[in-house]
């Protein structure tokens, strides 16, 4: 890789600015048989809770235009058996590895950072956002002071440098990325996808067991876009921007917005080496502008 | 096992019947590791459908390094694949999923509907055990099948539901009375739940091992995204793409 894209994001040294989106890459080894996970920025691993879960019944996505909706409902093995069984795995790698939390409880956000934070990881990312858990998720990451709380609650459990994840669905987004920039985040990354729901309308009846549903994929890209911009005018910790991410010049609106990364989710759905494709057209555009260095185009969208 | 992406060709795309298709693709790396109950995961080809559609290898042949489909139009996103012609490419992931156990000395195979595009493969698979083929289906006009699985499985049992081909009725209607006479000992089944659910009630009685083939909804295909998990009957879950689409029948019915 480069060093037109080698970047320090929140204290991590990382090969190129582009990561996984939690919850689409599994721990990174599924996708291991077709991108080398070296060539990275970093693995953001799946929603990871205190005790495991089973996730939502029923089906679990439906496409959608330009999109798809989710209903996973954090299904995961729970904490321990991520630190114990998983992690390990992804050592060899070289790469950072980030570990996305989510809790419905701020204590368990605490508890969840200590058991963490002597695991071999480079960052957490605080899910605060998740819109596919009836109990606490998103509650928290609509309203400024318990997102605040979680922040400070996870700030005295760990060392390692946190990334508060936003939610979309709030009236204020700029407000919310600065209480918890003022609770401590190290860094912020948006969005998490937005509520929705498909009827079928053969049966009349939800197509998502869940009934409701997160939306991401291309379809979402403008409302991200405009949310980074909003939030990197608000803050001045790095911003990890994602939401429907499926090229390099997707990836280039986000880092003119303001963001000194990106995540790619869906993407990976449709094409398993998107992360890979993306990093090489990152580097196509700056060469093609006579750009020396990714960071030369972070906010620099001219009004 | 090695997964893949690659660029699939189209040897051949044709209409079956009204609604089923059955496609030939060339795709060396696939075709010589394909076992049968192994699916592929491939993009339509067009922008609007951005996820990827699971579908059952029917056959594998490594000398001539094909991969067959064969599919029924059920939605937006295999009307599209149906456009797809001669000599284009397809991107495909694969092979995908933990095939069928090949075992016993007389099995039988369950299919119902478009399930029974992957016993096509099995059948060929247990060669040259004497295999028995029980498959239902609406009506004659899909039901294809006989005619491909007749060099391959020792005899047949055909169902509609309207009765214009075979036995008039489900296929599971038949099923005590071909267990009874008690020569198998190996099930197969693929279909619709409700049929594998009463295969699978079946085999238990008759204390004959049986492997079911589920499906769900897939984003990634390869266990990343937990879109397609089932329960299980310890209480646990299971990835349908990584640990199925083939299970044990007493893994997933209770
Ligand atoms: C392991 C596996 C093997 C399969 N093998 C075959 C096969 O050999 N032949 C065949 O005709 N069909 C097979 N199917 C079903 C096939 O994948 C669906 O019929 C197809 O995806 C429907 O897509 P659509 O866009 O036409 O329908 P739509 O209903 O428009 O699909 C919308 C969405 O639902 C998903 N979907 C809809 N129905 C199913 C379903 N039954 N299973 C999985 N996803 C579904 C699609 O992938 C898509 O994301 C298989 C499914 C699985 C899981
Ligand atoms: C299937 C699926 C599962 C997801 N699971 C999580 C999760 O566990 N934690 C989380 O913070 N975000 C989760 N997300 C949200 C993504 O990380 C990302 O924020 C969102 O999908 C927008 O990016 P995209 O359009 O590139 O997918 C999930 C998204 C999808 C599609
Ligand atoms: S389809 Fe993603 S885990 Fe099975």
């Amino acid at each position: 890789m480069s060093s037109k894209l080698s970047t320090v994001f929140a204290g991590i040294s990382m090969k190129s600015p582009v990561m996984s989106a939690s919850g689409t890459f599994g721990f990174g080894l599924e996708y291991s048989d077709f991108v080398p996970l070296q060539a990275l920025g970093a693995v953001v691993v799946k929603g990871t809770t205190l005790a495991p879960r089973a996730g939502n019944t029923g089906h679990r996505i439906a496409e959608t235009p330009s999109g798809m909706l989710n209903s996973v409902g954090l299904e995961n093995p729970g904490v321990d058996e991520v630190i114990k069984h998983i992690l390990p795995q992804l050592v060899p790698y070289e790469t950072p590895v980030i570990v996305n939390i989510s809790a419905s409880t701020v204590e368990e956000y605490g508890l969840l950072a200590n058991k963490l934070s002597r695991a071999p990881i480079a960052a957490l990312e605080i899910n605060i956002s998740c819109p596919n858990v009836k109990q606490g998720g998103m509650v928290f990451g609509v309203e400024e002071e318990s997102a605040a709380a979680v922040v400070a609650s996870v700030k005295q459990n760990t060392d390692k440098p946190i990334i508060t994840k936003l939610s979309p669905n709030v009236t204020d987004i700029a407000s919310m990325a600065r209480a918890v920039e003022q609770a401590g985040t190290d860094a912020i990354s948006l969005i998490n996808t937005l509520q929705g729901m498909v009827i079928d309308i053969h049966s009349w009846r939800p197509v998502l067991g869940n009934v409701m549903g997160g939306l991401s994929g291309p379809a979402v890209k403008p409302v991200a876009v405009r949310m980074v911009y909003q939030v990197a005018q608000a803050v001045s910790v790095p911003i990890i921007g994602m939401g429907g991410i499926t090229t390099a010049d997707d990836a280039v609106e986000f880092f003119l917005a303001g963001a000194s990364a990106v995540a790619v989710g869906t993407a990976n759905f449709a094409n398993p080496r998107a992360i890979l494709d993306i990093t090489q057209g990152l580097e196509d555009y700056l060469s093609m502008k006579g750009l020396d260095h990714v960071s030369q185009l972070v906010g620099q969208v001219k009004l | 096992m090695a997964k893949y992406q690659e660029g699939a060709l189209i040897l051949s795309h044709e209409m079956i019947a009204p609604a089923l298709r059955k496609l030939v693709l060339y795709a060396p790396q696939m075709a010589t590791t394909a076992t049968a109950g192994q699916f592929i995961h491939l993009a339509v080809g067009d922008d609007s459908h951005l996820l990827r559609r699971p579908l059952s290898i029917a056959d594998a042949d490594s000398s001539r390094k094909t991969l067959t489909i064969i599919y029924k139009i059920a939605g937006k996103g295999t009307k599209q694949l149906a456009t797809r012609q001669k000599g284009e490419s397809i991107d495909c992931m694969g092979p995908l999923g933990q095939a069928f156990t090949l075992q016993g000395e007389h099995p039988l195979l369950v299919g119902g509907g478009i399930g029974i595009a992957p016993l096509l493969l099995l059948a060929k698979s247990l060669c040259p055990r004497p295999s028995e083929v029980l498959m239902g289906g609406r009506s004659a006009e899909d039901m294809i099948w006989p005619a491909l699985f007749e060099s391959i499985c020792e005899k047949l049992h055909v169902t509609t539901d309207d009765g214009t081909a075979g036995v008039k009725g489900v296929n599971v209607e038949l099923l005590p009375d071909l267990l009874s006479k008690g020569k198998f000992d190996m099930i197969y089944t693929c279909g619709p739940k409700p049929m594998m659910a009463a295969v699978a009630q079946l085999a238990k009685e008759f204390h004959i091992p049986c492997q079911v083939s589920l499906e769900e909804y897939m984003a990634c295909g390869i266990g990343a995204c937990l879109s397609c998990t089932c329960a299980k009957t310890n209480g646990g879950r299971a990835k349908i793409c990584t640990e199925g689409p083939v299970f044990w029948s007493t893994e997933v019915f209770d």
